[in-house]
């Protein structure tokens, strides 16, 4: 039998209500809500901004592959060929010697100038600049290629590559901690919450059973009253998002000087966060309140 | 009308509550169920509004046998029921006017009756002025009266009672029995488990008297017949 909408209406009333008729709980329940969601903000922050930089590095890193001087233009070809067979290879390019002088000079500004003179008769090498898929193939992808001919050197930033590697490892291993103490607090907040709930409402469910009311009925009101609860609780979340982050996007983000450390544009990522601490927050508070009404329309 | 065909009930924890109950209640009559604590006079009360169903045997109320109706139909057989307590379950966050409400927006009475309708059942129990009042603000003779007032809403057939008037002085019973001596003018059946002899014997009506899970008596205009 479907609803009518004056009934429909009278859920949406009573589940409103009901927020202000219980306003103790609605009090827990939305700090409950509020803490859980900050830390997840705080969090996704960090993770995600973690990430950026660690792919920033990744596209940054390259194997440099110096062709020996003596090499034919056929051989330099084959040599490309060779390294586009190499698995984990994402992409190469071949930059000549005299390209290579011209960056070296432009990198070196006033210092460079003293390198023009080598533009007569240049002792630089041509080179092919290899990515890779992933900062960890980089060894594997330089070793191989050092068994090819032609070549004078292979090298790659092996420090930043290194440092880089076990810079993602910690970054995991705190990240997994991170999120394993998150999702205890919050599984522990909520499901306090919860029991406060259940013993409250115990008899109130108990007593709308009596006078006849449908397992449905009792459950709409606690639907719309959890969906609110949880959207109450993203109002100090999302505002320290989208104050917070404006403040440390503007405030931080100068005093980098790492070129590949660079803070996500606030405008979309905050907007982007509040729109899932939203769909988060109303999970939450829907999944709590359907929860605590499951266990009492049994009877 | 209620009907009972060889009741019985045993609780979980081994408890016999009703030990082979027969009776036949007809459409308007007015019953009290006496007998000594523990008699079973709750457990056959509960049988009427399916808030427990029998171990054994059957139980028809306007011709339904609710032992065997399904879990989903037992909030319609509730609604064709008004049922009153001793501690009078009201929803203490709603007021008055809201508590009677919940019975006739839970059949999805249209709001213009509901509204109608709850002002003239909360006359009716002379509570108009407090509809705006939440429980734990009104006595317990007015709080009984909008339990009252919530179970007849609706027009049900059958009125239950169990101890209406077990948390109320006396002076307080008599305004409720008053109330319920109304309601069963108009041709409601209407139930009521007591302690209270006065009323019984006052009050002459039919009287059913339990003892060890069975009926010991079944008497029309009957006693109390117990000591106090």
């Amino acid at each position: 039998m479907a609803m009518k909408f004056s009934t429909f209406r009278r859920h949406i009333r009573e589940g409103t209500k009901n927020i202000v008729r219980n306003s103790w709980m609605t009090v827990a329940s939305v700090g409950a809500v509020t803490t859980t969601l900050v830390l997840v903000a705080a969090f996704l922050i960090l993770i995600l901004n973690l990430n950026q930089v660690v792919d920033n590095i990744e596209n940054d890193v390259e194997v440099r592959v110096y062709i020996d001087l003596q090499a034919e233009e056929e051989e330099i070809e084959e040599l490309g060929d060779q390294i586009a067979g190499l698995n984990n290879v994402e992409s190469f390019y071949f930059q000549s010697k005299e390209e290579e002088l011209e960056m070296l000079i432009e990198d070196l500004g006033e210092d460079g100038e003293a390198w023009e003179l080598f533009e007569q008769d240049n002792p630089l090498n041509n080179v092919y600049v290899v990515n890779t898929e992933r900062a960890e193939d980089l060894s594997g992808v330089a070793s191989r290629i050092e068994t090819f001919e032609n070549i004078e050197d292979v090298s790659y930033r092996s420090d930043v590559v290194d440092r880089l590697l076990d810079f993602n490892q910690y970054a995991r291993i705190i990240g997994g901690v991170f999120v394993a103490a998150l999702l205890f607090t919050a599984i522990f907040l909520i499901s306090n919450t919860i029991k406060m709930t259940i013993t409250a409402r115990s008899t109130e469910i108990s007593i709308m059973k009596l006078v006849g009311a449908k397992n449905n009925f009792i459950r709409w009101p606690f639907f719309v009253e959890g969906t609110l609860t949880g959207v109450l609780g993203t109002i100090i979340p999302i505002g320290l998002v989208l104050g917070g982050y404006h403040y440390l996007y503007t405030n931080l983000n100068d005093r980098i000087d790492f070129p590949f450390i660079e803070l996500l544009p606030w405008d979309p990522f905050a907007w982007q966060l509040s729109l899932m601490l939203l769909g988060i927050g109303a999970f939450i508070g829907i999944w709590g309140s359907v929860m605590s009404v499951r266990k009492f329309l049994k009877v | 009308m209620i009907e009972m065909k060889n009741v019985h009930k045993v609780y979980k924890n081994g408890v016999t509550a009703l030990n082979g109950v027969d009776t036949f209640i007809d459409a308007g009559e007015f019953v009290y169920v006496v007998g000594p604590s523990g008699a079973g006079k709750t457990s056959f009360i509960k049988m009427m509004y399916r808030e427990e169903s029998p171990t054994k045997g059957n139980v028809y109320i306007n011709s339904v046998d609710v032992a065997s109706i399904k879990e989903r139909k037992v909030p319609l057989l509730r609604r064709s029921v008004g049922v009153i307590f001793q501690d009078f379950k009201l929803l203490s966050k709603l007021t008055v006017y809201e508590n009677v409400a919940f019975a006739l927006e839970v059949i999805e009475e249209n709001p213009k009756k509901i509204r109608k309708r709850v002002m003239e059942v909360l006359d009716r129990v002379g509570l108009k002025h407090k509809a705006r009042f939440i429980p734990d603000q009104l006595s317990g003779g007015e709080q009984q009266r909008v339990a009252i007032a919530r179970a007849i809403a609706n027009n049900p057939k059958i009125v239950i009672a169990d101890e209406p008037t077990g948390n109320l002085d006396p002076e307080t019973s008599w305004e409720i029995m008053r109330l319920f001596e109304e309601i069963s003018a108009s041709g409601t059946t209407l139930v009521m488990a007591t302690h209270s002899q006065d009323i019984v014997n006052k009050m002459r009506k039919r009287v059913i008297a339990m003892e060890n899970g069975k009926i010991v008596r079944d008497e029309h205009r009957g006693e109390y017949g117990y000591e106090v």
